[in-house]
């Protein structure tokens, strides 16, 4: 009786340790992948949940004094959607991006393609080009406001030794955008040429050899094998650029601050005002949800891109 | 934000650093109520200005028998900053606000009734108290305050044979014409996109009789339609648009603006410099008869309620020595600005002519917050956008006050 007792409860003991085992055993993935699913919790969804909420809430300056945020419902959505300013401010953003993008990448290939090809001082031509990402983002916006000042800027007195009148960049509504862009674009082209370019040094030298017995030289060796093998990395810089594009704040504040008469605001800096210069972080959250939802949009069509790219 | 300090960091830095406290800040409130340090007999104070300032602090420090710990933040970071001071309850025992900004943060519950210490507005300008009242109770108290007029070059008035200021608005405008030419502007002030440009226009707009509970109104109409005049003459650059105050001081200093409009936080620099020789005048009516209105600027100072009532008692007692008469003239001589109390005032402006201006336009100036209170904000916004609809040329001044006050 007692013998078997004994060994009934031995039994019991080994069954509860390999029952220890067998759950640690299937929880160590999951184990391995807690640092980084913590992580995300904390730092990306933490803040959007926040954000989400914040959207759903009378949120102003006395909500952080008494805590109190009145639930509002949809209303914070309603009147960003019907304020005058967001057909402005979304037809702002898409051509700040698609302007912003195209001249990024199509001068950021043209560079990548140009430094493939080594000769003296390439190395040294190619790290310079990093300079604008080096500089810190007010420092460089002041430099270029300056510089398109419309009486004693130099980009001014540069056009006017060809007799150009002088061009009000930053100060006429219809120009000021796309004096916008075209610094935003100097600023995106080290980003787009540092990732072009190591992504032409992946391509196999062996096809261009391969290739060039075929005839197919210049052009045609872009089109059929520079291309075709590019695809994959192509994706990715122009869907970063995107995500990264649609959320400029800074370089536009430094230069216009959305003006002259809201004709540079887009939805980052109407975000940005909502929150941070009217305090009524409610709309400013529904705001930058919006963009959220836009943001993800382009991070969907990336994933699909790069699934369907194999199979090709 | 008018003076000089608020400006000096740029908007973005701000953006990050509320960006980071915002969704931190609810999580952190449940601490208990602590102002600043343990010590009963340390006050904590925060404002946004310099070290110029701390000799006044020290001396009220000796006569309310407190120790002090002072921290001077970046203008732009000091409401950001108060915000997550508010929600982790560690505000300071005395804190230094931007006057606008008095009724929303009072609104808030953050600031304890100024007359809780025994403190009254009495012998001070009516639009100073105002500035610090919300809701019928008085939460702040400034030493002293600024307002707007206009600098001239007096090289620039001679060579024109120009011996009086201009009064009222045809002569401002003639005037400003008769000076405009080889690369100079005859006029130039901040119609930028910024509370700061609103702050601007509101002498023409205010002085003309208009009102910002509604923008539409023919007064108002005027004062912008005046504004589009100058710049139509050439007399005012399509820049204006873009400038802060200190862009249009540096063109004036630079010699390329004749007049401008601006604060008398720009005296200390403007008495350094030894390029352009330099006087102030009033700003200009429309009609003689008519009175300048101005608005009113410049700091206000608080007692948050730290729940420490022996410390809020004890700031209360500091707050009524930084705004007694002595303490308004010492800050007057420091920070060239108009002593709140019209008497002291007075003195100031004979001790300090080129303030002399100012002190007269402060006399019937007007808060902001006035007539609105927290509501201020919103229609800022909107008188600064119509401004700039109407200064870009997308629409005539009464149509472009019509679209902007429909703005929602």
């Amino acid at each position: 009786m007692t013998s078997a007792h004994l060994s009934l409860t031995v039994a019991a003991g080994e069954r509860r340790t390999i029952l220890w085992t067998r759950l640690l055993r299937r929880a160590t993935p999951w184990l391995f992948s807690l640092p980084a699913v913590v992580f995300v919790a904390m730092f990306f969804g933490y803040p959007i949940v926040q954000n989400v909420v914040m959207s759903f809430q009378e949120y102003t300056t006395s909500t952080f004094y008494s805590g109190a945020a009145p639930w509002v419902g949809l209303a914070n959505y309603a009147t960003i959607l019907s304020s005058y300013l967001f057909t402005t401010t979304l037809v702002n953003t898409a051509l700040f991006t698609v302007g912003s993008i195209t001249f990024q990448f199509v001068i950021g290939l043209a560079l990548a393609l140009f430094f493939k090809r080594a000769f003296p001082l390439s190395g040294f031509l190619r790290s310079m080009l990093l300079l604008p990402w080096l500089i810190p983002l007010i420092a460089s916006s002041a430099v270029w406001k300056w510089l398109l000042d419309q009486e004693s800027g130099a980009l001014n007195q540069f056009l006017g030794l060809f007799g150009v009148p002088a061009v009000p960049w930053l100060v006429d509504p219809t120009l000021a955008l796309a004096g916008v862009i075209g610094v935003n674009i100097w600023l995106g082209i080290p980003f787009n040429v540092a990732i072009l370019y190591s992504g032409l040094q992946a391509v196999p030298k062996e096809l261009y050899e391969a290739g060039s017995l075929d005839g197919a030289t210049g052009w045609k060796a872009f089109r059929h094998i520079t291309w075709p093998n590019l695809r994959p990395v192509v994706s990715v810089v122009i869907v970063l650029g995107v995500v990264y594009t649609l959320k400029v704040v800074d370089i536009i504040l430094g230069l216009t601050g959305g003006g002259p008469a809201n004709s540079t605001q887009t939805l980052a800096t109407n975000a940005y005002n909502k929150s941070f210069v009217e305090f009524n972080f409610g709309e400013g959250a529904a705001i930058s949800n919006v963009l959220i939802v836009v943001s993800l949009v382009f991070a969907l069509v990336y994933l699909y891109l790069s699934r369907r790219e194999p199979s090709e | 934000m008018e003076t000089a300090q608020k400006r000096q960091g740029k908007a973005p830095k701000v953006a990050v650093a509320a960006a980071l406290l915002a969704p931190l800040t609810l999580t952190a409130c449940t601490g208990a109520a602590a102002s600043g340090t343990e010590s009963p007999n340390t006050l904590t104070i925060q404002d946004y200005y310099d070290e110029t300032q701390d000799p006044i602090y020290h001396s009220c420090a000796r006569s309310v028998g407190v120790s002090l710990e002072i921290s001077h933040v970046a203008g732009p970071g000091l409401i950001p900053k108060v915000l997550q001071q508010s929600s982790s309850r560690t505000l300071p025992d005395v804190l230094m606000l931007d006057n606008p900004d008095v009724q929303q943060i009072a609104k808030s519950g953050a600031l304890s009734p100024l007359s809780d210490h025994g403190l009254t507005g009495e012998g001070m300008v009516p639009a100073v108290v105002q500035a610090g009242t919300y809701a019928g109770k008085l939460y702040g108290l400034a030493p002293g305050v600024n307002t707007l007029s206009i600098f001239y070059n007096k090289d620039l008035f001679d060579q024109a044979g120009i011996t009086t200021p201009p009064a009222t608005w045809d002569e401002l405008r003639a005037v400003a014409r008769r000076l405009t030419g080889q690369g100079r502007y005859g006029f130039a002030m901040s119609t930028i996109n910024t509370y700061e440009g609103t702050w601007q226009f509101l002498p023409f707009m205010w002085g003309n009789g208009g009102t910002e509970r509604d923008i539409t109104t023919p007064q108002t109409v005027q004062a912008l339609r005046f504004l589009v005049d100058l710049q139509n003459d050439g007399s005012m650059s399509r820049s204006s648009i873009i400038w802060s105050q200190d862009d249009v001081i540096d063109q004036f200093v630079a010699g390329k603006a004749a007049m401008v409009v601006n604060g008398p936080w720009q005296l200390p620099a403007l008495k350094k410099q030894r390029e352009v020789r330099w006087g102030a005048f009033t700003i200009p009516k429309r009609d003689p008869s008519q009175t300048t209105v101005a608005p009113l600027g410049g700091e206000v100072f608080t007692v948050p309620r730290t729940g420490n009532h022996a410390k809020m008692a004890k700031a209360g007692q500091f707050v009524k020595c930084l705004v007694s008469p002595e303490k308004q003239l010492e800050t007057a001589r420091i920070k060239q600005n108009v002593p709140s109390n019209p008497d002291v005032a007075e003195q100031a402006g004979k001790e300090n002519p080129a303030l002399a201006p100012f002190v007269t336009t402060v006399r019937t100036a007007r808060s902001r917050t006035a007539l609105l209170g927290p509501d201020w904000p919103k229609a800022a916004t909107k008188i600064y956008n119509a401004v700039q609809i109407a200064l870009t040329g997308k629409a005539a001044p009464a149509e472009a006050l019509r679209q902007a006050q429909g703005e929602q």
